[in-house]
């Protein structure tokens, strides 16, 4: 096993200067997570909008520094790397974005999204060279080249469109692809190819993948391991079985029981304070669903609940499991599945 | 509880382009009870927001509206002048366009925002009339009276929605047509504001029509479902009718498709890419992607049959119940 991007004990926090007080946002509070290879894997992070997922996409790329905590590539601090080190973290680490309507230029025909890049790090002596691995890596995600070579973005579906982007990604050889919510803008009926293709690329490149979703039911399809954040905390991680099938955190039980079933029969419940008003949320220094939380105790206010190791693939950032183990916020790779 | 509302009538949306007539809204008929929550479902690209846009008559050029009937109450939508429909819009019939959250003025208070459609329908109503109405509107959607003050920007994504639904249900109108109400919003804040639609239609006892692309969601809300594809009415069915026994083969493909918690595995999708309206393929718009395809589906349209009362299938593998 071999880890290849780390985070270790990443805050980030944004601040905007106001002119009489200063305004602070935790975006991200110590997050630990490490992808690995061999055995290749596909780690989900899961939450609701605000709760840092997308800041840990950009931490992860480098897009933005982390305020305290390194992230690591091969053991390199990204933010410190060399240029040369740094055009090969950029073409290993490969992302593909939300909104697969956006990324392209309308004005140039989809080649040119795919050339590029092949270019730009030199990996085709020629252009019959560069086309052939194009068609390849089309080929790899079940498109025909024919179909989309030599069309222009607006031609294509979004399904096909975003599925460009995963054959993009897949170009350049990487050893990770970082997903950022991939299937939201798409249709339910084209998500199922997308995330076939991420699934294959997984089997058969041994590329890791961490998909970042607010859906849960694509997530708990794909990935192995799974993270549900809430307000840049790490509120339940581990096996995606028994995080999603067996929810402990009462956050993840919220989020798993407001998947709207394709069953008439099953209802949701009427539930009044599913959502809290902004403005009363107040400065608190313990469990940030706390204000939420039908379990809440007094202790849940004044201090931050550990991870509590409940399973052996599982923990959970709660005080109702006081009496299992507390682990550090680091030692969260401990209880992902690894399949060999 | 049994008397209709709307009735739309063989309604037909087309597109003039460069490349011909493109037919977004091709001939479709059903009707809405009073009271009664209907959905809409299909992939992107089947018309479903366009016959929304159509039954508000807010289609815009180079799109017409080529024929058809929308009867709000016996008034036929299509044929009134601009005036009328004018009157029309948000009094009787309203509509929560999609990402309608983002439609808000970020400069104006949400309670003059709501009070502006008031006042363009309605003249002469007194301040502190006005500005008890908004309460009250709040208050039906489960907001708190505060937020009459604030600003857009000062409220989540949720509450936004559920101002805009506040604004659609400010004249009491007779149908909301809600597109895609929820479909910027996560999955909690989604059950919050479908959970507030719910509520609101009980006290109200409007007529919901909600469009969208996820399945569960209108497993969870509506009443009766017609899935459209390609322009076309395909199945008009009750949800649970159409989710327990689908008739078209497309409504069972399309209920299948969605990824789900209960078993893990393989992907299923569509075979096949949605048809290109502007060349659509002969007889069934479907038979290409049918995994039923027979001889016949190439050569005849079919038509949109009642086969058991109130379960409507427009497909041959279903007309030999007629012979």
């Amino acid at each position: 096993m071999t880890v290849l991007l780390e985070a270790r004990n990443v805050t980030k926090i944004f601040g905007s200067s106001g002119l009489i007080k200063k305004k602070e946002t935790v975006a991200l509070e110590d997050l630990s997570l490490f992808i690995t290879q061999n055995p290749s894997s596909i780690t989900g992070v899961a939450g609701e909008s605000g709760s840092g997922k997308t800041t840990l996409a950009r931490l992860l790329l480098g897009f933005i520094a982390p305020t305290r905590g390194v992230v690591l590539y091969k053991g390199r601090d990204i933010q410190k790397m060399s240029r040369d080190e740094k055009l090969e973290f950029r073409r290993e680490v490969q992302v593909v974005f939300q909104d697969p309507y956006e990324v392209y230029n309308p004005f140039y025909k989809v080649d040119h999204a795919l050339i590029t890049p092949l270019r730009k790090f030199h990996l085709a002596k020629s252009k019959t060279e560069a086309f052939n691995l194009i068609e390849g890596a089309l080929e790899a995600i079940g498109l025909h080249p024919s179909e989309t070579i030599g069309r222009y973005p607006h031609q294509l579906s979004g399904g096909q469109c975003q599925r460009i982007m995963v054959a993009r990604a897949l170009l350049l050889k990487p050893r990770v692809i970082i997903a950022d919510e991939p299937v939201s803008m798409v249709d339910a009926s084209l998500r199922a190819t997308i995330l076939k293709s991420l699934r294959k690329i997984n089997k058969d490149f041994g590329i890791s993948i961490l998909y970042i979703s607010h859906d849960l039911t694509t997530t708990y399809q794909i990935s192995d391991n799974i993270i549900v954040l809430y307000q840049g905390f790490v509120v339940e991680a581990g096996d995606v079985e028994l995080v999603i099938k067996n929810p402990q955190h009462p956050y993840t039980k919220l989020l798993v029981s407001s998947i709207p079933l394709p069953d008439p029969d099953k209802k949701w419940e009427q539930e009044r304070t599913l959502v809290v008003d902004q403005s009363s949320i107040k400065e608190n220094h313990g469990c940030k669903f706390e204000d939420r939380c039908p379990y809440a105790m007094s202790m849940c206010r004044k201090n931050l609940p550990p991870l509590y190791q409940t399973d052996r693939y599982r923990a959970v950032r709660c005080f109702l499991y006081k009496d299992s183990p507390a682990i550090p916020g680091d030692a969260i790779g401990e209880v992902f599945v690894r399949k060999e | 509880m049994k008397d209709e509302v709307l009735r739309v009538i063989n309604l037909r949306v087309y597109y003039h382009t460069s490349l011909g007539q493109l037919k977004a809204v091709d001939g479709v008929t059903f009707s809405i009870n009073s009271g009664e929550r209907f959905g809409l479902v299909g992939e992107s690209g089947s018309g479903k927001s366009t016959l929304a846009f159509a039954l508000m008559r807010l289609i815009k050029p180079p799109g017409y509206i080529e024929g058809g009937e929308v009867l709000l109450d016996g008034l036929d939508l299509v044929k009134i002048s601009d005036d009328e429909i004018r009157n029309v819009r948000l009094a009787k019939i309203a509509l929560v366009p999609q990402g309608a959250m983002n439609s808000l003025n970020p400069v104006i208070r949400i309670k003059d925002q709501i009070i502006d459609g008031m006042v363009d329908h309605v003249e002469d109503i007194p301040r502190n009339t006005l500005e008890k109405r908004v309460h009250d509107l709040l208050e039906k959607v489960g907001l708190k009276h505060e937020v009459s003050h604030k600003f857009p920007h000062e409220l989540s994504g949720g509450m936004k929605q559920r101002v805009c639904l506040a604004i659609a249900i400010s004249l009491n109108p007779k149908v909301i047509i809600a597109d895609e109400p929820t479909s910027a919003l996560d999955v909690v804040v989604q059950r919050q504001v479908m959970l507030t639609l719910d509520q609101m239609q009980k006290d109200l006892g409007v007529s919901v029509l909600l469009v969208g692309h996820d399945i569960g969601l209108m497993a969870q809300f509506v009443d009766r479902v017609g899935v459209m594809y390609a322009g076309k009415l395909v199945e008009v069915d009750s949800v649970k009718e159409a989710l327990k026994e689908p008739l078209h083969p497309y409504t069972k493909l399309l209920i299948t498709c969605p990824p789900s918690l209960d078993e893990k595995g393989e992907f299923k999708g569509i075979p096949g890419l949605p048809p290109l309206l502007l060349n659509p393929p002969s007889g069934c718009v479907f038979h290409p992607r049918c995994p039923q395809v027979m001889s016949r589906c190439s050569a005849e349209v079919p038509i949109l049959n009642e086969i058991s009362p109130g379960r409507f299938v427009a497909c041959h593998l279903y007309n030999e119940v007629e012979i």
